[in-house]
This record gives C-alpha cells, structure tokens and sequence, in this order.
C-alpha cells in the first residue's frame, strides 16, 4: 500500500523510545531508544527472536507493561496525542476503542467462563455505553459475520472451549473491531495457527485494513508472513532497531548482519533423499482409533482421529507427518508411544505387535521407542536437576547408577551442552538448551525409535535450524528411526526422507520429501503448500 | 444438565446408606448400654432386661437395623431416652436458631472475606496484602470459644453494646435477634474468613496472571470491572469449594458458639445428648449432620457446572 496524501499523519508514532528492566538483569532496557511510525491502511511488521523486546514494546504502546517493567523515556502518540505515561483512566478510554490488542494464543487469551457474544459485547458496553442491548447484539453479529465466522448465531451463545483455534482467533479480532479502531496491535497472531487458517486470517486483516482505514502493528517471528503482507519492516535484536525499511528492501538486500542471519536460518524447501529400502524398524498397519463422546441428550458420538493408517519406518530413516491441527497427527504418536489403545490395526515394532505383548514384555521394549515434546519448558521436570532426568531412566533398566551418570555426561557433550549442566536445573537454560536437554534425555535410553511432536515449533528460527542440524548429525552418528510430527512444512521438507501428508485421520498421500512437495497429488495436499507464506523465500 | 444433576443427585444415595450403617454401628458397638441407663440406678436386672426386649436391643444386630432404617426412611428417628420426645421433632424444635447463626455467619464471611481476599490479591506484595494476610493467620490461630468471650467481654460487657447471651426468634423481634446474632456470627465466622480471605486471595492472583485479564485490560475495562467480570469468575471453583467445606467447619463450630452464646440450636442440643447418652438423640443428630454435609457437597458440585461450563462429571 503506498502512502497518499491524506495518510501523511501516522496513526502511531514512537520516537527514542526506552523500557527498563528491573536492576540486575544481563541488560538493563528491554528495549532502548527504538523509533517507529505505522500510517493508515499499513501493515507495519517488528521482527525479532525471543528476547528482542519485540512484545514488550507491543504491551507499551497499550500500556500493558508488566509491573516490573517501567516506561524510561521517549514519547508514543496515538492520532497525534501523546499516550506515553497518561493517567490509566485516559488510557482505559483509548483501549479496545482507538487502540486494539489481538494475541498470540486465542485459547488462553478468551475468558474460558464467559460466552463468546458477551465477550464482544463487552467492548461495547465499555466504550458506547448509550447502545441499547438489541443494538450491541446486532453489531456483534455484524462483526462475527465480517470476520466470517460460521453461524454467528450458534457461536454467540457458545465458550471458548467449544470451537476451534481458527475461530478463535475470529473471536479475538471481531472484538478488536469492535470500535474500529485506528490501531491494531496483533502479537504474533497467526502462529498458533495452522497454515490455511494462517493464510485466511491474513488476508481478512488486509480486507480489514481497506474498509476501516486503520493501521496494524504486527509482532512476528515468521519472514514468510513478513514477506506476504508487510508494508514496513522494523527488525529488532536485544531491544534496539537493528534494521529498518520496505519489505523488498529489508527481505531482498539485508544491510545488517543480523537480519542476514535470521533470513538465512528460515528454513527454505530444501529435500533429503530418500533411504534404499530396508527392513523396518516400526511398521504401522492400519491402525483405527475411535473416540467415543458421550453426549446427554443427543446419541453418543464417535470421533474418528485416526482411520486406517498405514506406514513403515526403516533405521536412520526420518518420516514427517505433517498436517493441520485435527487430522490425527498427534493421536498417531500417542498411539505409537502407548498413550492411546488403537481400536483396531497393529503396531509392529521390531517385528512384534505391541499390543499382543504381555505387561512385563511391554515395558521391557517400550523404553526402545523414546519422544520428545513440543514445549521444552513444561516437559523438564522443574525440581530436578538435569542429572537426575537423565540417568532415572537408564537405572530404572539396568545400567549401574555410575554408568548412567558417564552415559549423561557423554549425551551431554553430543547435544553440545556442558557437562557441568548435569548439577544445574531447567530454568537455568534457554529455551534452545532446554529442547537440546529433551533430546539428551530420550537418547539416554538408547531408543530405536524417537516420536517428535512438534519439537522445534516452540523455538527462534536460529535456534530451530541449530536444533535441526543436532537432530540430523545425532541420526547418522546413533542410526536411530524418527518419526517427525510438525505442522511446518518448510522444517519438515529439511529433515525428512519422506513425508506423510494427513487430513481427517487418514494419510491423503505418502512419498518422498521432493515428489511431495514439488509434484503433489492430492488436493489438500495442494492446497496446503499453497497455504505456505512467503513465497519469495522459497 | 439436568441429566448430571440428577444423576449426582443419586450418586448421594450409597453415601447415605454407608453413613446410616457407620452410625448404627458407632453406637451399638460402643459401650455403655442404653437400657440400664434408661431403667434408672435402683432397677433390677429383671427390669432392665424386659427394657431391652421392649427396644428390640435383644434381636441380632442386622434385623436390628432393618427395623431402625425403615423407620428412618419415614421420618421416624426414635425417641428420646430422656425427654421421651420424638427425636425429629427435638431436631424441628432447634433447627431455627443453629439455620439462623449457621446463615449469618456464612453470609458475613463470604462478603467480608472474599472481597477481602480479592483486595489482597489486586495489591499484592503491598502493605495492603500484608495486613490481610496477618490477619488471616489470627483469624486462623484463635479458638472460636477464646473469640467469643473476648468478644462478649469488649462489645458486651465493656461497651455494652450488644447482648451477652440468649437467643431471639427474628419471628418475635428481628431487631433483637439481629443484635444477638451478630457476636456468635462472628466468632464462628472469623476462622472460615481467614480462610476464605486465603483462598480468594491464592486463586485469584493465580487468575490475574492469565491472558485473558490482559486481554480483558486491553479492551479498556477499569480494574475493579475487570476483577469483578473476570478474574473472580474464574477464580470461583476453590473459593467455592472452601465455601462448602466451610459448611462443614460451621456444623462442628455451632457446638462450641452455641454453648458459648447459651443459644438453644443443634449444637447445644448435641452436647446435652452426649452428656445424657441419650443414644437415639445422639444417632439422629449425627445422620441429620451427614445429610447437610452430603447435601452441601451435592449443591456445590452442581455450582460448578454452573459457574464453569468447561466441567463435565
């Protein structure tokens, strides 16, 4: 969108400005001395890693700073008046009316006990307290239709927990709507989302932007979003501006050499070839899983999450499901892992079907199949040391207490982490060292098989690629089998030799990892590559 | 909806059941024989055994109890040993002032504890905070009847204020039977408010941690909107699961409050039937208690699913 003359004022202004930390930290400014403008119908992106300052700066500009963070200096102003610092009764007048906030989780960003209309409504209520109660329902309606969400009706009396992500984050943006505000703050607001619901949601903004001539500030991580819809870039690194300028400019031809680096670890479609056949490690036969909801007035319904799935994995060989969220993908994994009882098909490990083993045979093979989890924060147990959920298990099947404790130390050091990291406690690492530590700790059991769900989608783009690159030599060092369960193509295209494309319980199409991509058969399969932001950085 | 709170509703059935047998059994198994109270120090051994034959305290112990539950379950608890009064309508006759101080109490703790707690929870790590908490552990750490004269000695006796004791019907005089509620209200409300205070308090600052009171703030409402419409929704279940086990607390408390107040509910009816081992009395009232708290519990579970919709039984 070019800029024309009436757009000449912006709607958000932010100049030299500083949010201190609290003393004692590594830095003493979450973010120092940035400086940036978002005009009308423009879509201005701030990109950066975890610890940038990228959402404090979002919470500033809605004065949503945590307590311990405090405004040092600098000056915001929004439609021209200066909102640095105003009396909190100003700035509970200009929220959710002239200035909006859209989130990155839309589950835990809704009132789980408070149904989805009112939630609307509130807005509403707060900021145009003459609108009579048809009135307010009318418009909430007319919202939830602008934001197309399926039968507004149904979806005004119903809670959070009883729709879908997509929807959600509907929900969240028809309220910041609500008022049409000049400004839309979204943080991060389409990465919980799968790619499809990703590419509807950012057009919708874009249709948005045009008809109420307001402006979004969006904080991201993603530079195929980036790429797809951003009118200005601002790139941020350890709380400055690193990098500033137009999309082509800043994607196209990097100045900085941090910005060169984070375009350079997005993972692009890059193709593993597939393994020469050999006999399977982990064969999987048309396994159905149906899950059975009880419902009190009408009959019981049952949920078909997996419907006859077929495949097999050979040693060293890494096999990626990908999928939207519903299609089975991580009740697939349950299944292999022994979370979930199939309804029918067989799980042969080793030759041997899983669920024909006595308790004891069981537990004996199952330590063989080894997962790691999506979120490295909540998978470490927080009040043991490192040591500790390293060499339990080994113990628990035999190996001596100081033969563990020398096995750590070595997986330790073969994930790239010190050995002194055995005496400390998860908190004291990174998000990137923590998901390092879980792979260190379903390797101590010397598996054959590991189950990745979603294991670098929690993590930096710099950091998923380190975490990929470890993934990939630790295979060709171990030799074990993986199955890779991601909703990201890109990160799957990287590690995969083949790829299992699953919709609705069922695998649509199964191949190598360049035929899928480049020479698609099937229609979702299509449509989910299509889906895929940022084409330019392919 | 109605389907799972019917099916609770059975769900309190056995629970019964088990306590009408525990009961049964606590005092025939227990010793001392009612017979040879009831018969009086100069009976004879031939005149207490005829008394026993005429209780059916002869027959074995399931007809026994075949005989008391089919009484129970028309209403028939017994008679008293020693005022020879139908045991359910002794109850009738002291259920109003124990409902009466059991209502006042509650109401006051739950409108001076939970915005209390709440107000702890918005100014956390303030002096705010700290004073309520402080006062929490007091409200915990004193006994109810160390309270109550305490109370009866500053605002009675001292000040002259209040009444000291007694009980009146707010039927008769509901000026009156306000002042004299207000002290044993109070003693019997001060532990279930600390408590109280503490839970809001915990679950409450829980809640203002999560996304969506951001979310709530983003959209411009004022703080005590938000607290109100928002966060304490939310907070809801442990405070009102404490609510209900204070119930519980209240029914042990009575007996010491109403001893203290000389109030003539359940409570000092309770002390005067263990003293006298009036055994049927004694049997009644324990049933009568489990029923409350099986009670209590049931409207508590059926709360839930009203403030939470996410819970499903």
């Amino acid at each position: 969108m070019t800029a024309s003359s009436s757009t000449d004022v912006p709607i958000l202004k932010i100049s030299d400005l500083s949010v201190a930390l609290p003393y004692g930290l590594d830095r003493a400014y979450a973010v120092e001395g940035i400086s940036l403008s978002v005009r009308p119908r423009e879509i201005a992106c701030v990109v950066g890693e975890s610890g940038s300052g990228k959402s404090v700066t979002a919470s500033v500009v809605m004065g949503l700073l945590p307590n311990a963070l405090r405004l040092a200096g600098g000056s915001i102003k929004l439609e021209g008046e200066e909102i640095g610092g105003a009396p909190e009764a100003r700035m509970n007048a200009l929220r959710g009316n002239r200035m909006a906030m859209i989130f990155q989780e839309p589950l835990t960003a809704l009132n789980p006990v408070m149904r989805l209309g009112d939630q609307i409504a509130e807005v509403l209520a707060l900021h145009r307290k003459e609108m009579g109660k048809t009135a307010v329902r009318k418009r909430v309606l007319e919202l939830m239709e602008d934001v197309r969400l399926p039968s507004p009706e149904t979806i005004y009396g119903r809670y959070p927990h009883q729709i879908s992500g997509g929807q959600r984050q509907r929900v969240m943006i028809a309220m910041a709507l609500a008022m049409e505000p000049a400004l839309i703050i979204a943080d991060e607001p389409t990465t919980a989302l799968d790619v499809t619901t990703q590419a509807q949601i950012l057009q919708l903004f874009r249709e948005l932007l045009v008809k109420h001539d307001s402006a979004i500030l969006m904080i991201t991580h993603d530079f195929g979003v980036v790429a797809d819809v951003a009118d200005h870039v601002t790139v941020m690194q350890h709380g400055r501006v690193v990098e500033s300028g137009k999309p082509d400019q800043v994607l196209g031809n990097p100045q900085h050499a941090y910005t060169r680096e984070l375009i350079a670890a997005v993972p692009r479609l890059r193709y593993l070839p597939d393994l020469e056949p050999a006999m399977p490690m982990l064969e999987v036969k048309d396994l159905h899983l149906t899950y059975r909801q009880a419902g009190w007035i009408r009959k019981s319904q049952a949920v078909h999450a997996l419907a006859g799935v077929s495949f097999s994995l050979a040693p060293r060989q890494t096999l990626g499901i990908v999928g939207e969220s519903g299609s089975g993908k991580s009740t697939l994994a349950k299944a292999v892992l022994g979370f979930e009882t199939p309804s029918s098909g067989q799980i042969l490990f080793c030759k041997q079907d899983l669920f024909s083993l006595s308790q004891t045979a069981l537990a004996g093979t199952r330590h063989r199949i080894q997962m790691i989890f999506q979120d490295p924060y909540s998978s470490l147990n927080p009040r043991r040391r490192i040591g500790q959920s390293l060499v339990e298990g080994p113990m628990r099947h035999g190996k001596s207490s100081a033969e563990a404790r020398r096995r750590a130390v070595e997986l330790l050091e073969l994930v790239g982490l010190h050995p002194s990291s055995m005496d400390r406690f998860p908190h004291e690492f990174s998000g990137g060292q923590r998901q390092r530590l879980c792979i260190a700790r379903a390797l101590a059991l010397e598996p054959d098989v590991i189950v990745a769900d979603e294991a670098v989608s929690a993590l930096d783009v710099t950091v998923q690629a380190q975490v990929l690159e470890l993934f990939k030599s630790l295979q060709s060092e171990l030799g074990f089998a993986m199955l890779f369960i991601t909703h990201d193509l890109r990160v799957a295209s990287n590690i995969c030799n083949r790829i299992a494309v699953m919709s609705r319980g069922k695998i649509v199409e199964m191949g190598e990892a360049r035929e899928i991509f480049e020479n698609p058969q099937n229609a979702y399969t299509r449509e989910l590559l299509a889906a895929l932001p940022g084409s330019e950085l392919r | 909806m109605l389907r799972l709170i019917i099916l609770r509703t059975a769900s309190a059935v056995p629970v019964m059941l088990i306590v009408a047998v525990i009961v049964f059994l606590l005092l025939r198994l227990s010793p001392g024989d009612p017979a040879t109270i009831m018969a009086g120090d100069a009976a004879t051994p031939a005149e207490i055994q005829g008394l026993r034959v005429s209780m059916g305290l002869d027959q074995p112990l399931p007809l026994q109890f075949l005989a008391w539950i089919a009484g129970v379950v028309q209403g028939d608890l017994g008679q008293s040993i020693l005022s020879r009064m139908p045991v359910s309508d002794l109850i009738a006759d002291r259920l109003g002032p124990t409902l009466m101080l059991a209502l006042c109490a509650i109401v006051v703790t739950v409108l001076v504890a939970v915005p209390l707690g709440a107000l702890a929870a918005w100014r956390h790590n303030t002096w705010v905070d700290w004073v309520v908490m402080t006062l929490s552990v007091l409200g915990f750490s004193i006994p109810a009847f160390v309270v109550g004269y305490l109370l009866m000695l500053f605002f009675s006796i001292s000040a002259g204020l209040l009444p000291v004791q007694g009980y009146v019907s707010p039927l008769v005089d509901p000026a009156a039977a306000m002042r004299h509620l207000i002290l044993p209200s109070l003693t019997l409300a001060l532990v279930l408010m600390a408590l109280i205070a503490r839970v809001t308090r915990s679950s409450l600052l829980e809640v203002l941690g999560q996304d969506f009171v951001r979310t709530a703030k983003a959209k411009g409402n004022p703080a005590f909107r938000m607290l109100w419409r928002h966060a304490l929704p939310n907070a809801a279940v442990p405070i009102i699961t404490v609510i209900g086990l204070g119930i519980a607390l209240l029914i042990s408390g009575v007996v010491v409050t109403e001893s203290v107040f000389n109030i003539p509910g359940i409570g000092r009816l309770t002390i005067d039937a263990i003293l006298a081992r009036d055994y049927p009395v004694v049997q009644g009232l324990m049933l009568f208690f489990a029923f409350i708290y099986v009670g209590v519990n049931l409207l508590i579970d059926i709360t839930y699913i009203i403030v939470d919709p996410r819970i499903r039984y």
